[in-house]
C-alpha cells in the first residue's frame, strides 16, 4: 500500500501521509515546479518588456503588418511568405507589366468595385424584404425616405453595371496581351469562371427589385433555361429524360413554375449569399495564381544602368 | 506486491507497433511494395472511413438538390369561370388579362380562350386595338387577333386553353390544359375543347 501511495505522489502533489521516499520525492517536484513558475514569470515579464519597448518585433506585429526586409531577394522571398495581405500586394513587382497602358488597371478595378458592391450591398440588406408583397415598396422606401437610400442603391445599381463592364474589359485585355498563355492557363479558367460569376450576380441581382424591367427580364432569362439540353423540359432529350415544367431545371432555379415570391426568394438568397461566397473564393484563387504565375505577364523587366549602381550602393 | 501499471512504464519500446502513425499507414497504402497484414489491415479501414464520409457526403449532396424542388406549390389557380357567352362580343377581350392573364375572344366559329404568353420568351403581349393585333413589348413578336404570329421571333400562335360550359351556363377555363398549334405540325385548335361553339 505504502509503495503504491509513494508512486501516486507526482500526481498527488506532496501528499504528507505517504512514507519517508514519497515525500522526499514529492518535496523535490514542489521546490522544481516553483523554481519553474518563477522561471516562465520572469520570461514573461522580460518579453512584456520587449514587447513595450519594441513592438514592431514580435510575432504577432510580424503576422499582421508589413515587416521591413534587406534588400536581398531571399529576404523578399520571405516578405512573401511571412505577410498576410501578400496576395493583395505583391512583395515586388515588374515596373514595365503595371503601366496602366499595358494593364489598364481593370482587374484591380474591378476587385475594388467589387468591394464597393459588398458594402453598399450589405447595408441595403438592412431595408430590403425579399418579399414579393414588399420588395418594390422597400425600394421605393430607399429611394425617397432613407437617408442617403438613393446614393446607396445607386451605387449598387451602377457599380453592377461597371463590375460587368470592367470585368470583360479585364478580359479584353489579358486576351490581347496573351495572358492566357502557359504558364497561366490555370488562371484564364478561374477567370472564366468569376465572368460567370459576376453575370449571375448582375441577373440574380435583376429581379430584386421586382420591378416591370427586372420581371420581364428574369421571365425571359428563365423562359431559356426550358431549352437547355437533357435539364430543361423543351430542350433535346428533356421530355424523353422525363422532363416537365414542373421538375426541370426552371423549376428547380424558380422553385416553382412561374416567377414568383419563391423566384424572388431564391434570387435574394442567391445574389447575397452563396455567389458572392463562391465569386470570393475564386477571387482568391485568382489573385494568388497571378502571384503564383510570376506576377502580371508583360515583356522582360527592363533596369536601368542607374538603377543597379542605386541597388548596389544599398 | 508491485504495481503492475509501473512496469510498462520503463520496460516497454517508446514505438509501440499496435499504433502506427499516420504517415506509415499512407505509406502502406500507396507504396506498391510487399505489404504487411498490419498494414494491409488499416489501409482497408482507413478507406473504409473515407467511402463511409463520401457516401454521407454524396447522400447529403442529392439532399440538398431535391430540396430545391418543392412538392407543393401556391400558386394562382388555373381552373376558373369565367362568365356566360353571352358575356362576350366579337373581337378580343382584354378584361381577364390582368386576373388570369388569358384573353377571350369570339370569332365566326366561337368562343375561345387565348393564354396571353408570348411563344418566344413568355412576355405578355399587348392588345392594340387600332393596330388590330397583339405586339409583345419584349422582342417584337405580332399575332393577328386569333393569336396567330405573323412578325418577329415568335415560332408558333399562341397557345389556347382548355374551355367547357358549366351546367348553369359559364364558361370554364383550364390554363393547365393548353391547345398549341407547333410550326410544321397539326393544329390542336379545332380539338374538341378548344373552342365553345356558341
Amino acid at each position: 500500500m505504502a509503495e503504491t501511495n509513494g508512486n501516486n505522489v507526482g500526481a498527488g502533489n506532496g501528499n504528507g501521509t505517504g512514507t519517508g521516499n514519497g515525500n522526499g520525492n514529492g518535496g523535490g517536484k514542489v521546490a522544481t515546479m516553483v523554481a519553474g513558475a518563477k522561471a516562465v514569470q520572469a520570461r514573461a515579464v522580460e518579453e512584456i518588456k520587449e514587447t513595450i519597448k519594441a513592438p514592431e518585433k514580435t510575432d504577432l506585429w510580424k503576422s499582421i503588418l508589413r515587416v521591413k526586409h534587406d534588400e536581398t531577394p531571399r529576404s523578399r522571398a520571405l516578405g512573401v511568405l511571412s505577410n498576410v495581405f501578400l496576395h493583395l500586394h505583391p512583395a515586388k513587382i515588374n515596373r514595365d507589366a503595371v503601366a496602366y497602358n499595358y494593364t489598364w488597371g481593370m482587374g484591380g478595378m474591378t476587385f475594388y468595385v467589387y468591394i464597393t458592391l459588398v458594402f453598399t450591398g450589405t447595408l441595403l440588406m438592412f431595408y430590403y424584404h425579399p418579399s414579393k408583397v414588399v420588395a418594390f415598396r422597400d425600394i421605393l422606401y430607399l429611394e425617397n425616405d432613407v437617408p442617403f437610400g438613393k446614393l446607396l442603391r445607386n451605387m449598387h445599381r451602377w457599380g453592377a453595371h461597371l463590375m460587368v463592364i470592367m470585368v470583360e474589359l479585364h478580359m479584353f485585355r489579358v486576351f490581347l496581351t496573351g495572358s492566357y498563355k502557359k504558364p497561366r492557363e490555370f488562371n484564364w479558367v478561374v477567370g472564366v469562371l468569376l465572368l460567370v460569376l459576376t453575370l449571375l450576380l448582375s441577373f440574380t441581382g435583376y429581379l430584386l427589385p421586382d420591378d416591370q424591367l427586372g420581371f420581364w427580364a428574369v421571365t425571359v432569362g428563365t423562359n431559356m433555361a426550358r431549352a437547355t439540353p437533357l435539364l430543361g423540359h423543351a430542350g433535346p432529350f428533356g421530355s424523353q429524360l422525363g422532363m416537365t415544367p414542373f421538375n426541370d431545371v426552371r423549376f428547380g432555379l424558380l422553385g416553382g413554375s412561374i416567377v414568383d415570391s419563391n423566384a424572388l426568394l431564391r434570387a435574394y438568397i442567391w445574389h447575397c449569399v452563396a455567389i458572392p461566397i463562391l465569386a470570393s473564393a475564386f477571387m482568391v484563387v485568382h489573385f494568388w495564381r497571378v502571384r503564383k504565375d510570376g506576377g502580371i505577364s508583360g515583356p522582360a523587366p527592363v533596369v536601368l544602368e542607374s538603377e543597379i549602381k542605386d541597388v548596389k550602393k544599398i | 506486491m508491485a504495481n503492475p501499471t509501473t512496469e510498462p512504464a520503463g520496460a516497454a519500446e517508446p514505438k509501440a507497433k499496435s499504433k502506427p502513425s499516420l504517415a506509415t499507414a499512407i505509406h502502406a497504402i500507396f507504396s506498391k511494395n510487399e505489404e504487411t497484414d498490419e498494414g494491409k489491415t488499416i489501409a482497408r479501414r482507413r478507406r473504409f472511413v473515407m467511402a463511409a464520409v463520401l457516401g454521407t457526403l454524396s447522400v447529403n449532396l442529392l439532399m440538398f438538390l431535391r430540396f430545391f424542388f418543392p412538392r407543393a406549390l401556391y400558386e394562382p389557380k388555373t381552373r376558373f369561370r369565367i362568365g356566360y357567352p353571352s358575356d362576350f362580343g366579337f373581337g378580343v377581350d382584354t378584361k381577364f388579362q390582368n386576373q388570369y392573364r388569358i384573353w377571350v375572344v369570339r370569332n365566326t366559329e366561337g368562343i375561345f380562350v387565348i393564354s396571353a404568353i408570348c411563344t418566344h420568351l413568355g412576355c405578355t403581349p399587348d392588345w392594340k386595338p387600332s393596330e388590330n393585333k397583339f405586339k409583345c413589348p419584349c422582342h417584337g413578336s405580332g399575332y393577328d387577333p386569333e393569336g396567330v404570329n405573323f412578325e418577329g421571333p415568335a415560332p408558333r400562335p399562341m397557345d389556347r386553353a382548355h374551355v367547357e360550359l358549366t351546367p348553369d351556363g359559364q364558361i370554364e377555363v383550364d390554363l393547365s390544359h393548353l391547345y398549341s398549334w407547333p410550326k410544321g405540325e397539326r393544329s390542336q385548335f379545332g380539338d374538341p375543347g378548344a373552342i365553345l361553339r356558341a
